[in-house]
């Protein structure tokens, strides 16, 4: 699927490009996308190093594993794959939490920190796991419940009521994150997104 | 008031967490300072992982959104948007908000200023970006830090939650603020 989007982006994209006469536009385009894109990565690298650092502590003192015991019952149903006791439940957890505050800058850092952990306890190294997946469709729901960035813009433009929004940013949030978790638990199921034969060979080798 | 407490929260969530959690390390005779840094070495390599994949996903998006063929795209998902009463000014921030959250925040930003924040479409727009996420960044990121390649059902099921959020936003303006 991801090789069948990435392809049609750039084909329909260059030959679309070629009739509007936006060749030039798409040239610039792709590359300052790669210039943005090594930027982007390059600039997570203090707040990885501090989240990841904070996480160390929050393992060794047996935070995280305290926290994951008390919302066993959440993550357990939703991660049956995952030993209830695994570091990753940890991560996953403070991921979430994370999230839903809004502090983006601290959840990016903790969700690479649980995709580790659960890369540690996929068999397949270069296949994404159903865990990971659940993990995934989670975390693209958007799991915010008040919008910070939002509520500063709305407040800029002079709104009556900037936060007026947080009751149907609430509601929109619990639809996109439950959808998410039906079609992620409904799709693992189809034949097409199997984990082939051939790939648990080439892994096993 | 109420914006008040969320500004506190806002302001006040990271510094609480960074002393919650090394001051409960301490209690608990972690050595925090050689734990902190163990643990932060890791950054680097996590960072650097994810950009193959990422320039990869940027660049498929940077081409299609400069080639004009969001224009084509948004024509031919109108007349199916219309149905839910979404209004076609919205519907091209719907459909940039998957695949980057800067040009969604953008296009918001404009229709807000255009509309007004307290116009229907102003608040369709704030709460679509408010309840959906950069669905081809996070996938890259993500799946980028540990080299996963193929993806599975995590993308399918991305685009579907994204599509029920944006529908869900529409539908709950139009009922909380009327017609």
């Amino acid at each position: 699927m991801i090789n069948v989007v990435w392809f049609l982006m750039i084909a329909v994209g260059v030959i679309v490009g070629a009739f509007t006469g936006n060749l030039d536009a798409i040239t610039d385009s792709a590359i300052g996308s790669a210039r943005t894109a090594v930027d982007l990565s390059l600039g997570l690298i203090g707040t990885m190093a501090l989240w990841l650092g904070i996480m160390k502590i929050a393992e060794e003192s047996g935070l995280i594993k305290t926290i994951a015991k008390g919302l066993r019952f959440i993550m357990v149903p939703l991660f049956p794959e995952v030993p209830e006791d695994h570091p990753a439940m940890g991560a996953m957890i403070m991921n979430m939490a994370a999230n839903i505050l809004g502090l983006g800058n601290a959840a990016t850092p903790l969700g690479l920190k649980a995709m580790q952990e659960l890369q540690e306890l996929n068999p397949h190294k270069d296949t994404a796991s159903n865990a990971m997946c659940t993990f995934l469709a989670i975390n693209t729901s958007s799991l915010t419940l008040i919008p910070a960035t939002v509520i500063g813009i709305r407040a800029a433009a002079d709104s009556a009521n900037p936060t007026e929004i947080i009751g149907p940013v609430i509601v929109a949030t619990l639809v996109s994150t439950t959808v998410a978790i039906i079609s992620v638990k409904l799709l693992q199921k189809l034949p097409i997104f199997q984990i082939k034969l051939e790939n648990i060979e080439e892994a096993s080798n | 008031m109420f914006i008040n407490i969320i500004n506190s929260i806002s302001v006040g969530a990271i510094p609480f967490i960074l002393l919650l959690i090394p001051a409960y390390g301490f209690f608990k005779k972690v050595k925090v300072y050689e734990a902190f840094t163990d643990g932060a070495k890791e950054g680097f390599n996590t960072a650097v992982r994810i950009i193959p994949f990422l320039v990869a996903m940027l660049v498929a998006i940077g081409i299609f959104r400069a080639s004009g063929a969001m224009d084509i795209l948004v024509n031919l998902v109108s007349p199916i948007t219309g149905l839910i009463g979404m209004p076609g000014e919205v519907l091209p921030m719907a459909i940039m908000r998957p695949l980057s959250g800067g040009g969604a925040s953008g296009l918001m930003s404009e229709l807000i200023t255009n509309y007004g924040p307290d116009s229907m479409i102003g608040r369709m727009a704030s709460v679509m970006q408010g309840s959906t996420e950069t669905t081809f960044y996070v996938l890259a990121v993500y799946f980028g830090s540990v080299a996963i390649k193929k993806t599975r059902h995590a993308l399918p099921a991305g685009l579907i939650a994204d599509a029920a959020g944006i529908i869900a936003a529409v539908l709950v303006v139009r009922v909380m603020f009327g017609a």
